[in-house]
């Protein structure tokens, strides 16, 4: 967790599940699979909120490699992320659109 | 095939057993994460962008069809249906869950495989030439001697904690097809002036973010000596490798550090030193390992089949696959036949469960239920009689896979990139994907002949950029992803680096600029020139003028 830069807001916390591996979303209530339902931090204090709720969970146990992401909205209003690393961690292997929330979800 | 003894099983079952009791410690909060870090990679488990990914070994690339098939269901059942060899001749899965990985871990026990050594600063998987045992070309087999390095090496107390990971491979073969000159340690098998039959060493060749050639620490050391020897060799390499910077912490900067002659110095001290006896194999486990590799029942056979013969000349697409997918044999009437997980716009090195079981079925058929795997990510059928060859090409391409591309530019190397690695910084399977395309056309790959083109999605180099004929380094430039070109690498006996020809380039320049470059070799080459043989004789000159010109134009 690299809560000593300051990512560029709005952001959205991701992290792998600690069972599964799958990439999962901070959302409102809890963890969600579906990026589509990511929360988005817009301000400071909920960016804030969101990387206490990370440590929190990773010492639950519950996931692993949490990051503040920053992101644009699309059209759709859908979080995407700015940097491509986190776009393709986001959306899965880009030659195989059958796998991962791009299939899954339809995130583009 | 080397068959488990009750030694190695129940190590092997142990090693499960210790693992899914670390899971279930880490699961339930008894291990926190730098805890259990250290324990998931000694057994072969990654966290990558995607999910958890399992590497699991397979010594010196060699495969029964009932481990294939094995794999096979691992990959249907655990996984999403494919697998990735690497260009360590290991087996990649990239979406098991964590909970499941005991379980295969069994599933692999119960086919006498693990996860062991394909991760941490041990000494690795060894790797070895594809052809062993049946290449016409061959001093001797170099299975036996890395089977043994294998069981030397697991769990060696001295060198599980080593400054950094540590890669050996094997060929007894004077045509290095393991790229022995590009790891830790390279150990060929020679002949010296009386006849007998010895290893030469190499020390401290390496890829990643400092790329070296391996140098001759010993040019011909008796068989006996060899553990003696490697292990003297890691020894000093133990003592002085340093710690306290993980980028400076291989053999090979050590030995450019101090110079080949210091180091050789350094391991022919500690070797005179050590008590050889207690640590050489005994004559006897050698014999017993041997034994296992001896040579399965071939028919007595005319060196050319008449058949086989008939259906080239009746058949030119076959006989194009034949004369590009098959090496001699040592054996009269047989051929080793490679099996390209190339296909044209397919992730180079994937394999579909589907395709894992049919190449285990065809494995049965004609290849004495035997399968290969080559660090350019082909897999091999060993032992297929000549007259069998029209039949089993049928039937490759019944499945998929019977692209006839072998070391042609279309049959690339290529690590996972960003499209799966945490490490990546640029994708690399794209790259190779746009670039099979743009040179699908049989016909003119034949015409432009061998060509290894190597990518890699960052610096670490797991798809061997530097060794390329054309290598292609994927980094990140401000914020975009960027392609580095490099010229002149070779992986064989005469191992080079290659050098970067100009500026990063995008990933929509590449086929571009790699037809560019393909274009200068294609006007100057001389009779019976290859690429690389061209690129010797031209330098970089020619090739940079017209990389640079198509950057500049590209600019304007």
């Amino acid at each position: 967790m690299s809560a000593q830069k300051k990512t560029p807001l709005p952001a959205i916390l991701l992290a792998n599940a600690l069972l599964d591996g799958d990439v999962v979303f901070r959302t409102a209530s809890g963890w969600s699979r579906d990026p589509r339902e990511a929360l988005v931090a817009e301000d400071e204090a909920t960016a804030n909120r969101l990387l206490d709720e990370a440590r929190a969970a990773f010492a639950r146990n519950e996931v692993v490699d949490a990051d503040l992401v920053d992101i644009t909205r699309d059209e759709a209003g859908v979080p995407v992320p700015n940097h491509f690393r986190e776009r393709f961690k986001v959306k899965g292997p880009s030659h195989r659109p059958d796998l991962g929330k791009q299939a899954e979800f339809g995130v583009r | 095939m080397y068959r488990y003894d009750e030694f190695d099983e129940a190590f092997v079952r142990e090693r499960v057993a210790q693992f899914a009791w670390q899971v279930k410690r880490r699961l339930d909060g008894s291990l926190t994460d730098d805890e259990f870090k250290p324990l998931r990679l000694k057994n072969g488990v990654y966290l990558q962008l995607h999910a958890y990914m399992l590497r699991i070994a397979i010594p010196y690339g060699t495969l029964s069809s009932r481990q294939l098939r094995q794999l096979a269901l691992i990959g249907e059942k655990y996984d999403r249906g494919y697998g990735h060899f690497t260009t360590r001749q290991n087996l990649q899965f990239n979406w098991p869950k964590l909970r499941d990985i005991p379980e295969i871990l069994g599933l692999l026990a119960d086919v006498e495989m693990h996860a062991i050594q394909t991760s941490g600063n041990c000494i690795r998987n060894v790797t070895a030439d594809q052809f062993a045992g049946v290449a016409a070309d061959e001093i001797e087999d170099p299975r036996p001697v890395a089977e043994l390095i294998r069981q030397w090496s697991t769990l060696h107390p001295e060198f599980d904690y080593l400054p950094r990971k540590f890669k050996i491979a094997v060929t007894g073969a004077p045509q290095d097809r393991a790229a022995i000159a590009a790891h830790d340690i390279g150990i060929g098998v020679v002949k010296n002036d009386a006849g007998a039959v010895g290893y030469r060493i190499l020390v401290g060749g390496g890829l990643g973010r400092t790329p070296m050639i391996g140098k001759v620490v010993r040019d011909f050391l008796p068989k006996a000596d060899l553990l003696a020897y490697l292990e003297a060799i890691l020894r000093v390499y133990n003592l002085e490798g340093r710690r306290d910077n993980k980028y400076k912490a291989r053999v090979k900067i050590l030995v450019h550090e101090i110079g080949i002659d210091e180091f050789r110095a350094r391991v022919e001290a500690e070797f005179a030193k050590l008590d050889g006896p207690t640590i050489n194999a005994d004559p006897e486990e050698v014999a017993r390992i041997a034994a296992y590799f001896a040579p399965p029942a071939y028919e007595k056979l005319p060196p050319v089949s008449r058949a086989y013969e008939a259906m080239k000349a009746a058949n030119p697409a076959f006989a194009a696959w034949a004369e590009i997918n098959t090496f001699p044999h040592r054996q009269p009437g047989y051929a080793a036949v490679t099996i390209s997980l190339k296909g044209i716009g397919e992730a180079p090195g994937d394999a579909t469960s589907d395709q894992m079981c049919a190449v285990a079925d065809l494995a049965d058929q004609y290849s004495f239920s035997e399968i290969r795997v080559t660090h350019a990510q082909n897999l091999v059928l060993p032992n297929v009689k000549q007259a069998d060859l029209f039949a089993l090409w049928q039937k490759l391409g019944a499945a998929g896979i019977a692209e006839a591309n072998v070391g042609l530019i279309t049959d690339i190397i290529s690590c996972p990139g960003l499209d799966y690695c945490a490490l990546a910084t640029a994708r690399s399977i794209p790259i190779a994907q746009d670039l099979a395309k743009r040179f699908a056309d049989l016909d003119q790959q034949r015409n432009i002949g061998p060509l290894n083109i190597k990518i890699s999605g960052c610096i670490n180099a797991c798809g061997h950029h530097h060794v390329g004929h054309i290598g292609i380094l994927g980094l990140e430039k401000r914020g975009a992803e960027s392609y580095q070109i490099t010229l002149g690498g070779d992986a064989t006996e005469n191992a080079a680096i290659g050098e970067i020809i100009g500026p990063g380039i995008t990933a929509e320049e590449v086929p571009d600029a790699i037809e560019r470059l393909v274009s200068v070799y294609l006007a100057e080459r001389q009779a019976g020139e290859t690429f690389i043989e061209a690129v010797r004789r031209l330098g970089l000159a020619p090739f940079k003028a017209a990389f640079t010109k198509e950057a500049a134009d590209v600019a304007a």
